[in-house]
């Protein structure tokens, strides 16, 4: 068992961060919808599902093959653009019909969730019944089954000593960071940032200054939904392979994410992201794959013990009860 | 609490059943006994073909559906009040408890040989441990944590039985036997104590009669002091804390009390398919349950049973639409919170916490009173500046 630890540590680490990147970029819309809406956004599992559709569709109606070296960041960008782009779409329309009219009657956080499983349900449901079949020129039951889409060409960028790194790996870890430190600035720079750290901690006095609130949440909204678009192509990039449930275990982990670094804490989800990843890649190097999943959620327990609000705790809510 | 302010809060549009109500709480107890018994008849008279023809609708067995899907979902609806309706704990990985009563009998009735009616104890036993060892440490988590520490323990059971040879990993038990006969004798045409493969009638009697025991149950908790330490710490925990109530030991114990009644609802859903594996205590079944409670209206039996019905039946009337079904029931679970967020049939107590902005979690954040809402309380820190 320890034995493979040690023989598998760098792989394992390498893996795990770079499944720890998309993670985090997931976990970045859970947290930031929670720190605004006190809400657990359930069905932002389904907008990166959405993401990794519209990444395959550009695949193929582009026609791409065989790429690699340089070319694939470009097809990256591309990818990043059109997922982020469906994805952010999606999400605001999810908060207008799901989350908004309920907002409007003030009804409780137990029956938003239960709206939130609803929209989860529908939009995986619309996925495999409708939108797959009619995209992807598949009869209805293959809906249900993974799409693939193999067009990179995977080749080890770094080698020093026991420590390879593919392209695929790079670019997804690369990739992911250079949208958390855009997202951090825009957060904190920009006015409509400053907006939703406002309403994040204190909604009526935000009100009081001038804050438009609707504006505020359709754009956290909108935000969450892009880094998720992101994630997804970063995910299709990776993994090459889109399925209408893909959201939900990666969904669940995402939030799990979130709260281990400290749910509406955006570095918090970058920890918590990146923790999570690498716990998992370790576990499954140490106990077999099969356990990972054990091992990721047994660690955020543990955690929770020690630390009932996450790693980095929850700053942006420090000032609610 | 407020209780002036029902009348304003959110119940205060639609349909309500506080006339019902009223008459129910003036009548006398004879008058309730009657109601009583013909609710039971009627459940008792609920599986035969009239109701059924309706009721099933695309050739499926109404009693089957009844007894594999109806009651089963009551039955953990129930137990799952106990814990969301009224401990106000979020409860997400509910289906964990379902496991362990599924697999304590799936190991001790397959492998050691054991009686039913045993393992239906140890199972209760087991189940409610499971929910100590879970509550004990993470129990002292508000809120949302605890939320996903019990979606992730329900993960945690999921996944540990699908890695565990011992019960087959993902294959699961086969082969466990149904409950023993306990009398041949025949009431129009059924024989309603001999369990088997061919009649689920027995078993939705079975489970009728776990059901009207959790009613009883619940409805004594509730009334009595522990029912009230479940308010408080609904209502407010820090306040129930400061007021005296262990608030812990309360929480745990609804913890162990939802768990048992979640475990004896495995033990007959897995005498009665002979089978389980790890596929059949999957998150959706969390979340179905929980959106059964609070459809119907958390914290209100009545409603709880109304909700698992929706919740449970609905799918199934509409088979002859396959693969849209769950399409539209994701849409339905939407719009019926859009219209009724307080659940179809809330307790009035319940309401008035909801539009007061404490209980079910409070409200959402980033809600400010405006003219659009409905008045005063719509959130929490709104009440706190009003005062």
């Amino acid at each position: 068992m320890l034995d493979n630890f040690v023989n598998q540590f760098w792989p394992s680490t390498i893996d795990g961060l770079s499944l720890g990147a998309i993670y985090a970029l997931i976990a970045l819309g859970y947290t930031m919808v929670y720190g605004v809406l006190r809400l657990i956004n359930f069905a932002h599992a389904e907008i990166f599902m959405v993401g990794t559709f519209a990444s395959v569709f550009t695949v193929q109606a582009l026609g791409l093959s065989d790429v690699g070296g340089l070319g694939l960041i470009g097809v990256v960008v591309v990818l990043a653009l059109v997922s982020g782009l469906v994805s952010g779409g999606s999400a605001v329309l999810l908060e207008a019909a799901a989350y908004r009219p309920l907002r409007k009657r003030g009804a409780s956080r137990l029956a938003a969730l239960i709206s939130a499983i609803g929209a989860s349900i529908f939009i995986q449901q619309l996925f495999a019944t409708i939108v797959v079949p009619l995209l992807f020129d598949t009869s209805k039951e293959a809906g249900k089954l993974p799409v693939n889409e193999h067009f990179v060409t995977r080749s080890n960028v770094i080698d020093f000593g026991p420590i390879t790194i593919s392209n695929d790996r790079l670019i997804v870890f690369l990739g992911a960071i250079l949208m958390m430190i855009a997202l951090d600035q825009f957060v904190n720079r920009t006015k409509l940032g400053r907006g939703i750290r406002s309403t994040a901690q204190d909604p009526e006095t935000a009100v009081l200054m001038g804050v438009n609130i609707d504006r505020v949440v359709t754009a956290t909204f909108l935000v969450g939904g892009i880094m998720a678009g992101v994630a997804a192509a970063l995910y299709i990039v990776r993994f090459e392979q889109a399925w209408y449930f893909s959201g939900f275990l990666l969904g669940i982990k995402a939030f799990t994410a979130a709260v281990l670094g400290g749910i509406g804490n955006i570095r918090g989800a970058l920890v918590g992201g990146f923790a999570l990843g690498l716990f998992e890649a370790y576990g499954a190097s140490i106990f077999g794959s099969g356990w990972k999943d054990v091992v990721a959620f047994s660690v955020l327990i543990l955690v929770l013990m020690f630390r009932p609000t996450g790693i980095l705790g929850e700053s942006l809510q420090q000032a609610r009860a | 609490m407020n209780l002036s302010k029902t009348s304003k809060g959110i119940g205060g549009r639609g349909f309500s059943f506080d006339p019902l109500r009223d008459r129910w709480a003036a009548a006398p107890g004879s008058a309730r006994w009657g109601v009583y018994a013909l609710l039971i008849v009627g459940a008792i008279l609920l599986p035969s073909e009239a109701v059924g023809s309706f009721m099933a609708g695309g050739g499926g067995d109404w009693a089957t559906l009844l007894s594999d899907q109806i009651t089963i979902y009551i039955l953990l609806g129930l137990g799952l009040n106990i814990v969301v309706g009224m401990a106000g704990l979020l409860d997400l990985g509910y289906v964990a408890f379902y496991a362990v009563g599924g697999y304590t009998i799936g190991i001790f009735a397959s492998k050691f040989g054991w009686h039913f009616w045993e393992t239906l104890i140890l199972a209760i036993l087991f189940s409610a441990l499971a929910g100590v060892l879970l509550g004990a440490p993470t129990l002292r988590l508000r809120g949302d944590y605890l939320a996903i520490v019990t979606l992730g323990f329900g993960e945690i059971v999921k996944k540990t039985v699908n890695n565990t040879q011992y019960v087959n990993g993902p294959r699961g038990i086969q082969g466990i036997p149904h409950p023993p006969t306990l009398s041949e004798f025949e009431i129009l045409g059924v024989q309603p104590l001999k369990y088997g493969l061919l009649d689920s009638r027995p078993y939705y009697y079975l489970l009728l009669l776990f059901i009207i025991v959790a009613i009883i149950f619940t409805k004594r908790m509730e009334r009595s002091r522990v029912g009230r330490a479940w308010a408080s710490i609904r209502e407010d925990e820090d306040a129930a804390e400061l007021m005296g109530v262990p608030t812990f030991k309360f929480k745990l114990a609804a913890f162990a009390l939802g768990a048992a009644i979640g475990g004896s609802g495995g033990v007959v859903f897995a005498a009665k398919q002979t089978s389980i594996n790890p596929e059949n205590f999957t998150f959706l079944v969390s979340a179905l349950i929980l959106a059964a409670v609070v459809l119907g209206g958390s914290g209100n039996i009545p409603g709880v049973i109304l909700g698992a019905f929706v919740v449970a039946w609905l799918p199934e009337r509409f088979r002859e639409l396959s693969d849209y079904r769950m399409l539209i029931f994701g849409l339905a679970l939407m719009t019926m919170m859009i219209f009724r967020p307080e659940g179809l049939w809330p307790s009035r107590q319940r309401k008035a916490e909801l539009a007061e902005g404490t209980g079910g979690m409070g409200s959402m954040g980033a809600e400010v009173a405006g003219p659009d809402t409905a008045g005063p309380g719509t959130a929490g820190h709104t009440a706190e500046v009003g005062k």
